[in-house]
């Protein structure tokens, strides 16, 4: 059932394609803008780079958040679904493994580019790749839980935001130190076991409240 | 046979209006029930709590002699629900919509093009949806009730947008789910054209 609906959610992706370029282009803009509104002064860049790359990270994939669930609400899918019961679960980790196809991997394959673009160095360069590979499903999987709890909100888009950056703000300290640390030669496993134990905390429960959110919000 | 599905002294208030107080219904197999009313009446808040969707305000709803909120999930294999939103999704072909129907109720897979040549759907199979009349649209999102096997079907206002040869087509297969010793309840506005000899109406009048 998993596959049959991540299916359907990649052919929906294929099909409006600027739910997942627009969160895109906002990313690579972002990064281009700052060396220019920075300054060329490379060491600056290198400090600031690890805090600049996640701070984009999390507004793109914000920013793909609010539509994940609008359609499917608005034409009465999620209501039929929930009421049919043993779809929801399956429905809910197809729609988190597609935005995190469509949104977080491509970050991670943007790396290469972002860290010539901050003029990281390799240390550093490696530790933001594993930071965004092991971050990224944890931002989609809270902003899947963020988009099911305002889906039925008018305009739920701040609402979302408000609700999500501060469950986003420990990956986003943790991330980005892992990456510094990197950049200074020291260790960053601890950092990163750190984002290890909040993926997977976040993939045992945040399924459950999502589910539970989508049958709140039909009934 | 009396135990099928029943719900004793429902009531429901929306908005701090009270749509329907002290209701009370019985279904057997092989029973439609047509629900009626005007706009407003409370016709698909009625059909929502008897779908377990929503919790009735008071009352119980017993299904096979048990309360619906005891055997959620038992239940919810039994059912066939279709709101008045289609279900289906605008950017997907008929085909693929009924692959996502066909995966959430854990049907085997099938080959859907005959279904969808008998429903007049012929040469649309691979149309995105947006692109298809309401009433082509709302025959997709009714071909699931060619596939289901659930026993109690729910629908509301499957009729809309229907033309008269879809909606003969539609009440055959009433016919036939009758006959199998299944259970349908609906909401119409239009008087259904084929005799139901065991068509219960049940009229919810409007309240403020």
């Amino acid at each position: 059932m998993v596959m049959t609906f991540l299916r359907r959610e990649l052919v929906l992706l294929a099909r409006q394609k600027a739910d997942w370029l627009n969160p895109l282009l906002f990313f690579i803009i972002v990064l281009t803008l700052f060396p220019l509104g920075v300054g060329p002064e490379p060491n600056q860049l290198r400090i600031m780079a690890p805090g600049i790359v996640w701070i984009a990270a999390l507004l793109s994939v914000l920013l793909a958040a609010e539509r994940l669930f609008r359609d499917d609400y608005r034409n009465g899918v999620i209501e039929q679904l929930v009421a049919s019961r043993q779809g929801v679960m399956a429905f809910v980790l197809a729609k988190t493994a597609a935005n995190w196809l469509s949104t977080g991997l491509p970050l991670v394959l943007l790396s290469p580019v972002v860290a010539m673009l901050l003029g990281v160095d390799k240390a550093a360069f490696i530790a933001m790749m594993l930071t965004l590979l092991l971050g990224t499903p944890m931002l989609s999987i809270l902003s899947v839980l963020g988009a099911a709890l305002t889906m039925s909100a008018d305009k739920g888009g701040i609402l979302l935001a408000l609700l999500i950056v501060p469950l986003y703000i420990p990956l986003l300290i943790f991330a980005s130190a892992a990456i510094e640390a990197a950049g200074m030669g020291l260790s960053y496993s601890g950092q990163l076991a750190i984002l290890v134990a909040m993926l997977l905390l976040a993939l045992a429960l945040v399924p459950l409240a999502v589910a539970s959110a989508l049958r709140i919000n039909v009934s | 046979m009396t135990d099928f599905f029943c719900a004793r002294g429902l009531s429901c208030i929306r908005q701090d209006r009270v749509l329907f107080q002290g209701l009370d219904l019985e279904l057997v197999p092989g029973q439609l029930l047509q629900v009626q009313g005007k706009n407003g009446a409370g016709k698909s808040s009625l059909l929502r709590l008897l779908a377990g969707l929503s919790t009735p305000d008071d009352g119980e709803i017993l299904f096979q002699g048990l309360p619906l909120s005891q055997q959620l999930d038992q239940f919810a294999t039994s059912l066939c629900y279709i709101g008045h939103q289609s279900g289906i999704h605008e950017h997907l072909t008929a085909l693929e919509n009924l692959a996502f129907w066909r995966a959430a109720y854990e049907l085997p897979y099938q080959d859907n093009l005959n279904l969808l040549g008998e429903l007049g759907l012929a040469g649309l199979e691979d149309v995105p949806c947006r692109m298809l009349s309401a009433g082509q649209q709302r025959r997709v999102s009714l071909a699931r009730l060619w596939l289901t096997k659930a026993p109690l079907w729910i629908l509301d206002e499957p009729f809309t947008a229907l033309d008269q040869h879809s909606i003969a087509r539609l009440q055959q297969r009433f016919h036939q789910q009758l006959a199998a010793g299944g259970a349908i309840i609906v909401t119409t506005h239009q008087p259904l054209s084929v005799d139901f000899p065991s068509l219960q109406t049940l009229e919810l009048a409007y309240r403020w």
